[in-house]
């Protein structure tokens, strides 16, 4: 899931100030399981922009749709949009744009900062495991990512700074190239490394779409 | 001849190799880094001229690589991933070959957060095993990495580095192994205290016909002081330091600390002139340039053979 952290309050508060009525878009996905942006997040975070502002200054509204990411969702929301002259979305960065997207006349701000594709390792604790490369390599190094893993993102490491089963960034953080060792040698699979990864394809430094097998024509048909 | 540097000829001559280091200023005094080499100058084969050392801003490498080179002791231009793309990493090479350039030493580099800017971006496009894969495709191809021919290619001296210390110990040699598979034509170690395991990692490499096909120069460093000893135990990631050596450096008078650093030093050199599989050494006097005379006489590897 995409996992995200509310923006400091202060950050919020300054983005709105000066507007009248603001409506607080939470989203019911990713950023309500990282409890980032769910209906109980916009809930508080409403609680506190009235506290701070009082309630005759500007008023604040609630909607949390299922997926801002989703347009079907979005649709929800446009009979209730016109009154408010501003939106904030709690959403997660792909979330906020669509909304963005779908009220291009209405100033949208972002509540959260999205960190990252990662994993719930307990509740309210998550960890960053894919940085979408684009071409993906799980399969030669054991499933454990190289390139979100390891500090420097190496195909071909550990570096000369890893420090007995860490890595040089931090004592706490685990040496990526140590544990696909580790997991590869577990599994008699430690050839997969002895070959030279090639230099990677960042295929993921332009903007991407992706179009599934059998779409074509309907996307064609849609004219986006 | 690949590159017909110093370095190359030295070793393809069978002389046993010396090289140094010298850290570029944190400014552009180019009296204190002329100063810097004017120790080197007939002591070493080569001096590594380091890049953004510690992810601290230096002048640039292949800048004070010139100094060096119009002070007459041939650089080591070394590049490290953190820093420039492919497009970048190809165009300094283009230019540091142009000026007369002749050898390189590929490098992951220090993580960004050590540094000054712990803000910065990270490039790491490439790795350094695909950085010394790339330089060998400039070289001996004549094309750059994306396939397209190179008007004149640079013959460069391809230099990497490895740490024979870290866990796990079995991986280090095939580690060594992708080096040389990648291109890489001499070694230049992390600095050795602990010589049990690098005699291991070198009988290894040995076995492995690893030494025939690439020069390894074990890193030395002289210890200057106990403090130095701890620090570089403790606080210097990748780096392994046994306690005999902080016990023998407690065990002398304060003032003659240094000199045992250099003792042990000068001790670790004569043990590898000797051992099989080793091609020279390299001296990393950190902040300690003007001491290189002293440490390259007593080590017995002067005068520096002219080849
Ligand atoms: S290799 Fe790329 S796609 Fe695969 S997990 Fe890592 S970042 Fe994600
Ligand atoms: S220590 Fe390991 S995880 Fe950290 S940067 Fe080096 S190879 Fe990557």
């Amino acid at each position: 899931m995409i996992v995200a952290e509310r923006k400091p309050f202060d950050e919020i508060k300054n983005m709105v100030s000066g507007y009248k009525k603001v409506l607080t878009v939470g989203c019911g996905t990713c950023v309500a399981v990282c409890l980032a942006g769910g209906s109980k997040e916009v809930e508080t975070l409403n609680a506190e922009l009235n506290l701070a502002f009082g309630k005759d200054k500007i008023e604040f509204g609630a909607e949390t749709v299922e997926r801002q990411c989703d347009m079907e969702f979005l649709e929800e929301l446009d009979s209730k949009v016109d009154e408010y002259d501003a939106l904030v979305s709690m959403a997660c960065g792909a979330g906020i744009q669509f909304l963005a997207e779908r009220f291009p006349n209405k100033p949208v701000f972002p509540a959260v900062n999205t960190s990252f594709i990662g994993v719930n390792l307990d509740v309210g604790w998550y960890e960053e495991k894919c940085r979408a490369c684009g071409t993906c390599v799980l399969g030669l190094t054991g499933g454990i990512c190289p390139v979100t893993m390891c500090a420097k993102s190496l195909f071909n490491g550990p570096c000369g700074g890893t420090n007995q089963k860490s890595c040089e960034i931090d004592k706490e953080q685990p040496c990526a190239w140590y544990k696909i060792h580790e997991r590869l040698a577990g599994q008699g699979r430690l050839d997969q490394i002895i070959e030279i990864s090639p230099p990677n394809d960042w295929s993921n430094q332009k903007p991407r779409k992706i179009i599934q097998p059998g779409y074509e024509e309907r996307v064609k048909a849609l004219g986006r | 001849m690949k590159s017909g540097s110093n370095l190359e000829k030295i070793l393809k001559a069978g002389h046993f190799a010396f090289t140094g280091e010298v850290g570029p200023p944190r400014g552009a005094n180019v009296e204190a880094l002329r100063e810097k080499v004017s120790y080197l100058k007939g002591n070493v084969d080569m001096a590594n001229i380091t890049d953004n050392q510690t992810a601290m801003v230096r002048m640039s490498s292949w800048a004070a690589s010139m100094i060096c080179m119009q002070e007459g002791v041939e650089p080591n231009f070394q590049m490290v991933c953190r820093d420039r793309n492919r497009l970048a990493m190809q165009a300094d090479i283009l230019g540091a070959y142009a000026h007369g350039i002749r050898n390189m030493l590929c490098l992951s580099g220090d993580h960004q957060q050590f540094g000054d800017h712990p803000q910065s971006k990270g490039v790491f496009d490439l790795d350094s095993m695909q950085l010394i894969g790339m330089v060998k495709k400039m070289r001996d191809e004549g094309k750059f990495l994306g396939g397209a021919d190179i008007d004149v290619p640079p013959q460069i001296f391809i230099g990497a580095a490895a740490n024979p210390f870290a866990e796990p110990f079995e991986w280090r040699v095939h580690r060594l192994a992708k080096k040389v598979a990648a291109g890489a034509d001499f070694i230049q170690t992390q600095c050795v205290f602990n010589m049990g395991r690098i005699r291991d990692w070198v009988s290894q490499a040995n076995d492995m016909g690893l030494t025939d096909k690439i020069a390894i120069l074990p890193g030395i460093t002289p210890m200057k002081s106990v403090g130095m000893a701890k620090y570089m135990k403790n606080k210097v990631p990748g780096m392994d330091v046994p306690d005999e050596i902080i016990k023998r450096l407690q065990g002398v008078d304060k003032k003659k600390v240094a000199d045992e650093g250099i003792k042990i030093a000068c001790e670790q050199i004569e043990e590898f002139k000797e051992m099989k599989g080793v091609a020279g050494v390299h001296l990393m006097a950190i902040e300690w340039e003007h001491k290189v005379p002293e440490i390259a006489e007593r080590a017995g590897v002067l005068p520096r053979p002219e080849v």
